[in-house]
């Protein structure tokens, strides 16, 4: 589609904008390395769909998800979680750097011994009684999110031999449009499996990667309480390929 | 100004931690008047359920209104919801109970017949990928629709719900395949 075709689409007198998907952003879904793709990854090429009404709205998801425990992770049981406390925020932008406001936020992660709450998780780790792993939160009217939880440790996977995962959380996000969805990881700085994880590496450009890896940010960071770090999480601008076709024709 | 955009990552195996909603597979209560559910099954290239899928729906209310402020048209139906969110049980079942979604203005011209959009997250997949349910019954809306007209025609039943074989009024089915041989048509959005 040209820059120009994609600028505004719409029926008659209606019009509206597009959520156009750049190339080269997100993994392909035949990634071999990662087994379970195998009998998964759909083998046929998807068919290009134009974004009709249904894929420039979305639902708005609001403050009826949530509430303000949601948020904090390590005061919703009888005692603390053990673990490494921390603070984690950032902002939800569009790609043309608009902010995200009142957009649900949900994470989900492993326990700071690398263990999910998750009947599935075999791994012989403990169990903690005072952690779930799972929080939501609603952006601020800057497309602020903030939650407070625990360093969630790294895992052993049964992908390869020897196969670990990074540490990680894993993130849901909307948007305002069915077009904007995004479920991903964020990962911790300088982790040094990254190199052996197939799912980090299935991000074809290297730079891309440096997107899901947090920041320690000592002005996060709480004086003799919590390490603090921050995430800035980016979905798809409005025409982006209409703002701009360099992207496009790379 | 452009950001380079957060790339994506699998749901993982785990994601009943986070995402199910106790009311998520209900758009609306099912003792709605016009209330219709579609279950299927999730399944992968063996044919063999997809237990740790999550399957979402999104659509239009009855009417092909969206109370959304990017809708041109205006309007909406206060308070549908128009989301569904439904994990797969061991059997790679999902269900979702809604009301029809209504015709839509299409891009370019033309309309829309009634569609669903549905993105499928499961361990396994890197990115979710999206298909749309219609509705069997809607056969000169589907004719004129100009997205099912994109699909080869020996692939445009993989996108049709259909009634349940001897259920009640207003059960559909609606099985996803993931792969091979009976692949579902998946939309690039």
């Amino acid at each position: 589609m040209s820059p120009a075709e994609s600028a505004a689409t719409g029926s008659g007198d209606l019009h509206w904008a597009s959520y156009e998907r750049p190339a080269g952003v997100h993994p392909p879904l035949n990634s071999p390395e990662y087994r379970s793709t195998l009998l998964r990854a759909p083998k046929r090429p998807a068919i290009r769909l134009p974004h009709g009404l249904t894929e420039v709205t979305g639902p708005l998801l609001g403050a009826e998800r949530v509430s303000a425990a949601d948020a904090d992770l390590t005061t919703r049981h009888a005692g603390e979680p053990l673990g490494e406390r921390m603070i984690l925020t950032g902002r939800v932008l569009d790609s043309d750097g608009r902010p995200v406001p009142d957009t649900l936020v949900e994470i989900w992660q492993a326990n700071a011994s690398g263990r999910y709450a998750h009947r599935a998780d075999d791994h012989p780790a403990p169990l903690d009684p005072n952690f779930d792993g799972a929080g939501r939160c609603l952006t601020d009217s800057r497309g602020r999110y903030q939650f407070v939880t625990i360093k969630p440790g790294a895992y052993p996977w049964r992908n390869h031999l020897n196969a670990w995962r990074p540490q990680h959380i894993h993130f849901s996000l909307f948007g305002r449009a069915f077009t904007q969805r995004l479920v991903t990881q964020m990962y911790f700085p300088g982790d040094p499996l990254f190199a052996q994880d197939p799912i980090f590496n299935s991000i074809p450009d290297p730079r891309a990667r440096q997107r899901l890896i947090c920041a320690l940010d000592m002005n996060v960071t709480q004086p003799d309480w919590a390490l603090g770090y921050q995430w800035d999480i980016v979905l798809r601008g409005r025409d982006a390929t209409a703002l701009e076709p360099a992207e496009e024709h790379r | 100004m452009s950001l380079g955009l957060t790339p994506s990552q699998t749901v993982g195996p785990f994601q009943s931690i986070g995402l199910p909603w106790p009311d998520g597979p209900e758009v609306v209560d099912p003792a709605t008047e016009g209330a219709i559910t579609i279950t299927g099954r999730v399944l992968d290239g063996a044919s063999e359920p997809v237990p740790d899928a999550l399957v979402e729906t999104w659509q239009s209310a009855p009417d092909g209104s969206f109370a959304h402020p990017d809708d041109p048209r205006g309007g909406g139906v206060p308070g549908f919801r128009g989301f569904g969110r439904s994990a797969t049980d061991a059997r790679g079942r999902y269900r979702i109970v809604t009301l029809r979604p209504g015709a839509l203005p299409a891009p370019g011209g033309g309309t829309e017949a009634p569609h669903l959009d549905v993105t499928v997250l499961a361990r396994g997949l890197l990115d979710r990928v999206v298909t749309r349910i219609y509705f069997a019954a809607e056969e000169a809306a589907n004719a004129a629709d100009p997205v099912l007209a994109t699909v080869p025609a020996a692939r445009r039943r993989t996108l049709i719900a259909t009634p349940e074989p001897g259920g009640e009024a207003g059960r559909f089915r609606f099985d996803i395949r993931l792969q091979d041989p009976q692949e579902t048509v998946f939309f690039d959005v």
